[in-house]
């Protein structure tokens, strides 16, 4: 559960985050990439080599999304309905299963290697708090994204 | 066995030869149990844990978080053999502390994120895979004597 505190800092955090959104976006999809190589299967249409235009835009996307969706956590089952379908029935992206072997789970490795953009990004500005309320938002980001799975 | 290129032995090396337990050790511990609160379940005997400050000020907590941390030094000195170095430490953990193995995933996340924070963009995506990979095997090991 996010508490009030956590919403107003994760969507403080995500305002001032946006501007670099295709850096950020397209530094997580690459350490995924290189971290999960499972994960790349998921974008064969696109060409997803470092620094590549497929990349910073699909990062942007992925950002300004969480980004929007932090801007009123209540309501993030409104804001992602668009992206539940596209997730779940068009992409079918291995949702987060939190029983099985995390090597599936992609958009659950998605969110720790956002986490990692973000430790490196922001160094000590990334608090244990900032962290612990971040992990919340991201699964739960990730659980509206799952919810149409089946 | 885990296979290791020259690449990922150097990236493991050079990454505890220049590693600040004191700060990196005691910092992930304390990350670990306010970013995942079930964990303060092994501590109740470590002092005052009731807020995030409480944590991040508690000596004992910064003290075995320097202790977990050189407990990989026996890893990053056995590569080859890292399930036989750690039979001894997984009893320890599944007899004696009891420790719920999941934990050990907890923990390994928040010391990459922790080291991540420290080294910025020179902690590519490169060296967060090695190390990753580095961390699953000795998670693994650890879990490996639990019956």
């Amino acid at each position: 559960m996010l508490s009030k505190k956590e919403r107003a800092l994760i969507k403080e955090i995500w305002e001032k985050l946006t501007p670099e959104a295709e850096r950020i976006g397209s530094e997580a999809l690459l350490r995924m990439f290189v971290s999960y190589p499972g994960s790349k299967t998921y974008f064969s249409h696109l060409d997803i080599s470092p620094g590549s235009a497929h990349l910073l835009s699909h990062g942007k996307k992925i950002v300004l999304a969480i980004a929007e969706g932090a801007q009123d956590i209540s309501q993030l089952m409104v804001t992602l309905a668009p992206l539940q379908t596209l997730h779940a029935y068009q992409l079918r992206i291995d949702p987060s299963n939190f029983k099985v072997d995390k090597s599936v789970c992609f958009l659950e490795l998605f969110s720790h290697c956002m986490l990692v953009t973000l430790a490196a990004y922001m160094g000590d500005e990334f608090t244990p708090i900032a962290h612990a309320a971040m992990d919340k938002y991201l699964s739960a980001f990730a659980a509206v994204l799952a919810e149409k799975y089946r | 066995m885990v296979e290791w290129s020259d690449k990922e032995r150097g990236i493991i090396n050079s990454l505890f030869s220049t590693l600040d337990y004191e700060d990196i050790g005691s910092k992930t511990l304390s990350r670990c149990l306010i970013v995942y609160p079930w964990t303060q379940r092994y501590f109740a005997n470590f002092g005052p844990l009731y807020s995030a400050e409480a944590i991040t000020t508690n000596p004992n907590i910064a003290a075995h978080g320097v202790k977990i941390l050189h407990g990989l030094d026996r890893a990053v000195k056995n590569m080859d053999n890292i399930k036989t170095a750690y039979t001894e430490l997984s009893v320890l953990h599944s007899d004696k502390l009891k420790v719920d193995p999941d934990n050990f995933t907890l923990l390994s996340d928040c010391l990459t994120i922790v080291i991540a924070a420290k080294m910025g963009s020179a902690f590519t995506p490169e060296t967060q895979a090695t190390f990753q990979k580095f961390l699953a095997v000795v998670v693994s090991a650890l879990g490996k004597q639990y019956h």
